[in-house]
């Protein structure tokens, strides 16, 4: 029998709610960000249309700039690094069994599924400079106590700390994934051929890993890439705005100072950024499955 | 040889159980602190069990903040945003997978793209859009941008899954004179199930979880969720570091209780949500 073709209204019924939150909560947001760019627009209200001046004020915008060098220093701090640290863990955990396995994962895991604000406050409590039990391990590490978050070196580190502890979990199921998927064959093999551990690792684990290590690089970098709860939370962006990041920096001039269209031009800007490197992650996606 | 090998593994393994510990020891940290008297909390020294638990600082926030009011608003934003990115998602990804009409091809590499859309860059249009619907600082205000973090991972989620089912299933039930919405209710829906119970639980995770959007969606302290109403009380307690970590174990519980319960069923979604097959 010839595929027949579905009724109408059967098919408007099941894609209709889709399309409308589409067209209502992404598309015409997507158009009245790009048309706010070019105006003088306070939050709410109209503006004078004002061509390409706000683009033009970017470029020479000293705090913008610096927000985004913040951003940028924030993503180098913690996206390697935290890829890195799952990959250690992950194969730390993989290697155990039943109860002990699930308790441990539970453990590394857990702080990935809190809201921002109770990560903040907790690490908030364990930094505290007066009372705070981490105190101990810095004046054992550094000799003095440290205002973590008062302290315009230490403060974006200790971000990127509090951040890596908060977000690592996600890495480590896929890298747990990744390290079930090779068959344990291959290292029996190998260990009959009489290879080290680290030759193991070198040899079979980091190549057949790799793929999920690129996965986990850019899901890492497009997610740090929008930090704003830590650092508003932790440090408000300074001291001495040390910490001050893009999205903040939009909400700062859209939601604080009222610049609706300004705000709108340093929101496409890193519309633009992730946007793209997300095209590039699609790719990686594809790539990944044809292998 | 073989007794070396299983001393190394063995050191590995306490290592690995040290390390963990470690790791959770902030959380454990946490909920003990909110267990001690304010005097205790200040204490010198490290006292890693209360001298003398109490439950004041939990007594404390619900007299002294609308706490049960953010646990209301959470509960029913996250809900509501869950039951509609299910309900959403669940209809276009059967329609995409199942059923022929011009433009599918584009619908669904739309649901696609939308994936790359990094959210949070909307904020201003989305807060433009709630006043201008006069929406802000109400339940739908909180839902509807919200909806739009999970729908497209959700939808192409289903559509895979829909994909999985030969199209023999449908035909035969179509051919025995069944209407559509009876096929997908009766026939497609029951056998979604586990992928809907995993993406019902992330994405209500998610949604309790978010703070950029509900903080910048709500003015009034009334309208906030947990997660947002836990940062506002600061100067409201004064330096009361037991008070305000009771408030966030309590922001905390749900999501983390969800986890522990379904703690399979959490990291499958997981998985789901970066494109892995758990």
């Amino acid at each position: 029998m010839a595929e027949r073709r579905s009724d109408t209204l059967s098919i408007v019924v099941f894609v209709a709610p889709l399309v409308v939150a589409y067209a209502v909560l992404l598309f015409y947001p997507i158009y009245k960000m790009v048309e706010l760019s070019f105006t003088d627009a306070p939050l709410i209200g109209d503006g004078h249309w004002v061509g390409w001046r706000n683009y033009q004020r970017l470029l020479s915008d000293g705090l913008f700039i610096d927000s985004v060098f913040h951003t940028g220093y924030f993503v180098l701090l913690t996206v390697i690094p935290s890829t890195v640290l799952s990959l250690a863990i992950s194969m730390m955990v993989v290697r155990l069994k039943g109860w002990l396995q699930s308790i441990v994962l539970a453990c590394f895991f857990l702080p990935y599924i809190l809201p921002s604000s109770v990560v903040t406050l907790l690490w908030a409590w364990m930094l505290d400079f007066q009372f705070g039990i981490a105190q101990y391990a810095i004046i054992w590490l550094f000799g003095a106590k440290v205002s973590v978050f008062k302290d315009p070196v230490w403060a974006m580190p200790m971000v990127a700390l509090v951040t890596i502890w908060w977000t690592s979990g996600f890495n480590l199921l896929l890298f747990i994934a990744g390290l079930r998927n090779i068959s344990p064959e291959i290292y029996d093999a190998a260990s009959v051929d009489g290879a080290g551990r680290w030759r193991q690792f070198r040899d079979i684990t980091w190549p057949l890993i790799w793929p999920v290590t690129v996965l986990v690089l850019t899901f890492q970098l497009i997610l740090q890439l929008k930090i704003f709860d830590q650092v508003y939370l932790l440090t408000q962006g300074g001291p001495f705005n040390s910490t001050y990041v893009v999205v903040q920096y939009i909400y700062k001039q859209a939601f604080t100072l009222n610049h609706g269209g300004y705000g709108a031009t340093v929101a496409l800007f890193l519309f633009v950024i992730i946007a793209t490197l997300s095209v590039v992650q699609l790719q990686v996606l594809r790539t990944r499955t044809v292998e | 040889m073989k007794i070396r090998f299983s001393i190394v593994g063995m050191l590995i393994t306490l290592l690995t159980v040290a390390v963990a510990a470690i790791w959770a020891f902030p959380l454990y940290w946490t909920v003990v602190t909110t267990l001690k008297p304010e005097y205790e909390v200040v204490a010198p020294g490290v006292h890693l069990i209360p001298q003398a638990p109490t439950l004041d600082s939990y007594l404390y926030v619900f007299e002294h903040t609308i706490i049960e009011k953010w646990y209301i608003n959470s509960i029913v934003t996250a809900s509501a945003t869950t039951f509609l990115v299910i309900a959403i998602s669940a209809a276009c990804g059967y329609a995409v997978s199942q059923l022929q009409f011009p433009g599918r091809r584009i619908l669904f590499g739309i649901v696609v793209a939308s994936f790359m859309v990094p959210i949070p860059a909307l904020i201003i249009s989305h807060f433009v859009l709630m006043n201008d619907f006069g929406l802000i600082n109400t339940w739908a205000g909180i839902v509807l941008p919200q909806l739009m973090f999970p729908l497209p991972i959700a939808t192409m989620v289903y559509r895979q899954f829909f994909d999985s089912i030969p199209k023999e299933f449908r035909e035969a039930a179509v051919v025995d004179g069944a209407n559509e919405f009876d096929v997908f209710l009766k026939i497609f829906v029951p056998m979604t199930w586990g992928v809907t119970v995993a993406l019902a639980i992330y994405t209500f995770i998610v949604t309790w979880n978010n703070f950029f959007y509900p903080f910048l969606l709500t003015t009034s302290d009334t309208a906030m969720t947990v997660p947002v109403g836990i940062t506002q009380v600061h100067d409201a307690f004064g330096v009361q570091y037991a008070r305000n970590l009771a408030g966030a174990v309590l922001a905390a519980l749900p999501v983390a209780a969800a986890y522990l319960i379904f703690q399979r069923r959490v990291t499958e979604a997981v998985m789901l949500s970066a494109g892995i097959k758990g």
